[in-house]
């Protein structure tokens, strides 16, 4: 089997940075109402085109993370627009040429972390005049992105790594590099909205007004002190607008096309990678096969590799059934594959671990939310039971399909996001 | 802004003196210094001056120079040009802190079914010479020592003179990166008995894409590139006329001016080593304990991202380096330091500063104004900087 065809269809938008709206527009701002703590049905919230201004952010050196792409170079434009004193930073991820078999001839594709990429946000600091730096971060980014992403596939899992990356790269070392050299925040593209709300004074954040567009379900794993020191000026924009705004200022990138790849696997076939990575850190992954079993526990077929795939999938299982078979769950112990039809894959509750609590503070009881389960799925109403401080328990009102060990989960009210954390 | 360049060592202004002499080689006299009329002799005449100047710097014959593109090609030319006259397999020895043009020249050729030694040093970048003595092989048989001049990192000078008797007793080629050194300490081919130099114009305050290769006479060298007769057929391409004699130009100031200039900017290095050691907490030289170029200092500041502090001192105006960048520009650990014995944090948290001919003491008070206020800005926000205090606080 072609390894295309072993390839699950699964995508995962990652962001370089996004648009801004001129401040101005959203200086209308209601204050947040004070009664929304650890409420139950926050879900009626008003649409946050009143987000109250962030007066503060006004003053100081920002540094935007640039990926060369067309969402965070308008950043770095928009806000120079407003008189912000801006300088851009372009993060060295990945080497792109290690694991040389899985490169082609020549110089290699548009992707994150390509020269081309780099180029491009040198060229757009240099349109619009302010400084821009490259800084090394392949280290940080293997040991907290590319390792776990392995390891958590080889697991039976399926990670999401553009939110390991937000959460321990670009708003962690890079945030802090972006401080020492003398930044009071780091804003990005990401489509995501962030505020203050006073009367619990926490920093909250929000679905991007673009729905289509929205990212905050990569981001549920910030602090409060990263939400605190970052920015997202494309909250408010569509991507229309923000092609828009790219044009106007004659960015060199306005007619980029979008990256919709992990940026450090090359052409978006992970499987590929994997081996290839595990092959390099001298485990070759030969002893991986194992057996595909119905829900009967009967062996129907064989697999390569429990990293081949994920919960839900229905392509590349390697036999030929009557009835449409899906992938219900991974039992790594046994090296086992279970399959069943469509109906078995929806299941009501799951187990959430490294809980990150955003706009609640340690909620003391359950409550009810809407959760999203992974970047297509449309929320479903939900009661969140707390365990702990770091852990939670979702309970859904009706089945959900295919709910996706190392997936995020992320609980919202409306807009805001309640917390967020990894399913188990 | 008020900017104030400490990266000499990167690269150099072209010298006004030195771009007055090349003006008139792009347009007015613009021959093919291999034709045969009058413009071409005109040229022609324009290269030989050169030649005899660049050879004077080191203390060779005008005839064992030939000019290439620049340093790299000149590494190129002599590592390769040796190893592969010789019958396969050859040995070549090297050190680990060679600059990536040697370094990767040798990793190339190891590919190709020759040997290569990589020899350690010390916390001084030094190579031992006894173990240089020790690495010397006649199955395969060492062909060639490529070891440099100074380090570009560090600015510390290999005992040149030592390794060139080890060489020649052993009836070993021995070529020298000497890119770094070339105008900044004395260099003379004959009393270090060196068989292959190489040199770049713009470390030496001629332009970029202009180099030398010196070659002993009566070395056994297979060419590099083939195309016409030019430079003997040694180096074939139409010559360079404006950039060889550019080189030559700076080459014959560097030879008059090189121990008044050491004099001036070592003095102005050390000030500058001594008010960072006071003023900045824990800092410390490295390599500050062999001799080195008089421009050249690195400093480690621990629990600093050495990336960061670049960025932060560009942003006040002040331009220095930590070890050599990729591709992209980004920065990574330097393996000149770590050869060394610095751990990898010691590594990242190390700067180089590097003067210049031109360099002034308002300068280096204006780098004494910015580094140590940078430094602390960082140790600010540096979770093992913070941790480290305590640790001592508690020990």
């Amino acid at each position: 089997m072609s390894a295309a065809a072993r390839q699950p269809q699964r995508r995962f938008p990652c962001t370089g940075a996004g648009p801004l709206r001129p401040f101005q527009q959203t200086r209308s701002a209601a204050s947040v109402s004070s009664s929304d703590t650890i409420e139950m049905h926050m879900t009626t919230e008003a649409p946050f085109d009143t987000l109250p201004v962030r007066d503060e952010i006004a003053t100081g050196l920002v540094a935007v993370a640039m990926s060369g792409g067309v969402d965070s170079s308008t950043v770095a434009a928009l806000l120079q627009e407003q008189s912000r004193s801006v300088i851009g930073l372009t993060m060295q991820l990945w080497n792109q040429r290690r694991l040389p078999e899985l490169q082609g001839d020549g110089p290699a594709q548009h992707r994150c972390c390509s020269l081309d990429d780099v180029y491009d946000a040198k060229r757009v600091a240099q349109h619009l005049n302010f400084p821009h730096y490259v800084v090394n971060f392949e280290e940080q980014f293997e040991a907290r992105v590319v390792r776990p992403f392995v390891e958590q596939y080889l697991s039976g899992r399926t990670p999401i790594a553009c939110t390991n990356c937000n959460t321990d790269v670009k708003f962690e070392p890079l945030l802090r590099m972006a401080r020492q050299i003398g930044a009071e925040r780091l804003a990005t593209g990401h489509y995501a909205r962030i505020r203050k709300n006073e009367s619990t004074g926490r920093w909250e954040l929000l679905r991007a007004r673009d729905d289509s567009k929205d990212q905050s379900y990569f981001l549920w794993g910030l602090t409060q002190e990263q939400l605190a020191r970052s920015e997202f000026p494309l909250g408010e924009l569509t991507k229309d607008e923000v092609r828009s705004a790219a044009r106007r200022v004659n960015l060199p990138v306005a007619e980029k096309p979008e990256s919709m790849e992990l940026c450090f696997v090359p052409n978006g076939n992970y499987v590929q990678f994997i081996e290839a990575y595990s092959r390099e850190g001298g485990n070759p992954l030969s002893n991986t096969a194992g057996e595909i079993v119905n829900e009967e526990g009967i062996v129907v077929g064989h697999h390569q590799g429990v990293h081949n795939f994920t919960i839900g999938q229905r392509k590349g299982l390697g036999f030929a059934a009557g009835k449409p078979f899906y992938v219900l769950s991974i039992d790594r112990a046994n090296n086992r594959v279970v399959v069943g039809d469509d109906e078995s894959l929806r299941t009501t509750t799951c187990a959430i671990e490294q809980v990150n609590w955003i706009a609640l503070e340690n909620p003391d009881g359950p409550f009810r939310a809407e959760v999203k389960i992974r970047h297509k799925h449309l929320p479903a109403s939900a009661t969140v039971e707390p365990l702990g401080a770091e852990s939670a328990r979702v309970t859904f009102d009706s089945p959900q399909r295919a709910i996706t060990a190392g997936q995020g989960a992320v609980f919202y009210a409306g807009d805001r996001v309640l917390g967020g954390g990894w399913i188990r | 802004m008020k900017r104030v360049y400490l990266d000499h060592n990167a690269t150099t202004p072209v010298e006004p003196e030195v771009l007055d002499a090349m003006l008139p080689y792009f347009s007015g006299d613009y021959g093919n210094a291999s034709s045969i009329h009058s413009f071409g002799q005109k040229a022609r005449s324009a290269v030989e001056t050169a030649r005899e100047h660049v050879a004077a710097l080191i203390g060779a014959r005008p005839q064992e120079i030939i000019f290439t593109s620049g340093g790299t090609e000149a590494d190129n030319h002599a590592i390769f040009g040796i190893a592969e006259s010789a019958a396969p397999p050859a040995h070549v020895i090297t050190s680990t802190i060679e600059h990536e043009a040697v370094l990767n020249t040798c990793q190339a050729l190891e590919k190709r079914a020759s040997s290569v030694t990589y020899l350690p040093v010390d916390h001084n970048g030094q190579i031992d010479l006894a173990i240089l003595r020790e690495t010397l092989r006649s199955h395969p048989e060492t062909v060639l020592i490529t070891v440099m001049h100074a380090n570009n990192e560090l600015g510390t000078a290999q005992p040149l003179e030592e390794i060139g008797r080890i060489a020649s007793e052993s009836d070993v080629y021995f070529h020298t990166d000497a890119v770094q050194s070339a105008g900044k300490i004395p260099i003379d081919v004959n009393a270090m008995k060196i068989d292959l130099l190489s040199l770049s114009g713009h470390k030496l305050y001629a332009p970029k894409g202009i180099g030398a290769l010196y070659i002993r006479g009566g070395t056994r060298l297979r060419q590099l590139l083939y195309g016409g007769h030019h430079q003997r057929g040694f180096r074939p391409g139409t010559e360079n006329v404006a950039g060889i004699v550019g080189l030559g130009k700076a080459a014959q100031i560097a030879k008059a001016s090189l121990a008044t200039d050491a004099a001036r900017v070592s003095k102005l290095r050390d000030q500058l080593e001594q008010a960072l050691l006071q003023r900045v907490p824990d800092s410390r030289i490295n390599g500050g304990g062999a001799t080195r170029t008089p421009n050249t200092t690195n400093i480690t500041f621990p629990g600093i991202e050495g990336e960061a502090l670049v960025i932060a001192l560009d942003l006040k105006g002040l331009a220095c380096s930590t070890g050599a960048a990729c591709s992209s520009g980004a920065i990574e650990p330097s393996h000149v330091l770590t050869a060394m014995g610095l751990p990898a944090d010691g590594a990242r948290a190390s700067l180089r500063f590097s003067l210049g001919r031109h360099t002034t003491a308002p300068d280096i008070d204006f780098a004494l104004q910015a580094i140590p206020a940078a430094v602390s800005q960082l140790r600010e926000l540096s979770p093992t900087y913070r941790k480290e205090a305590k640790a001592e606080a508690h020990s």
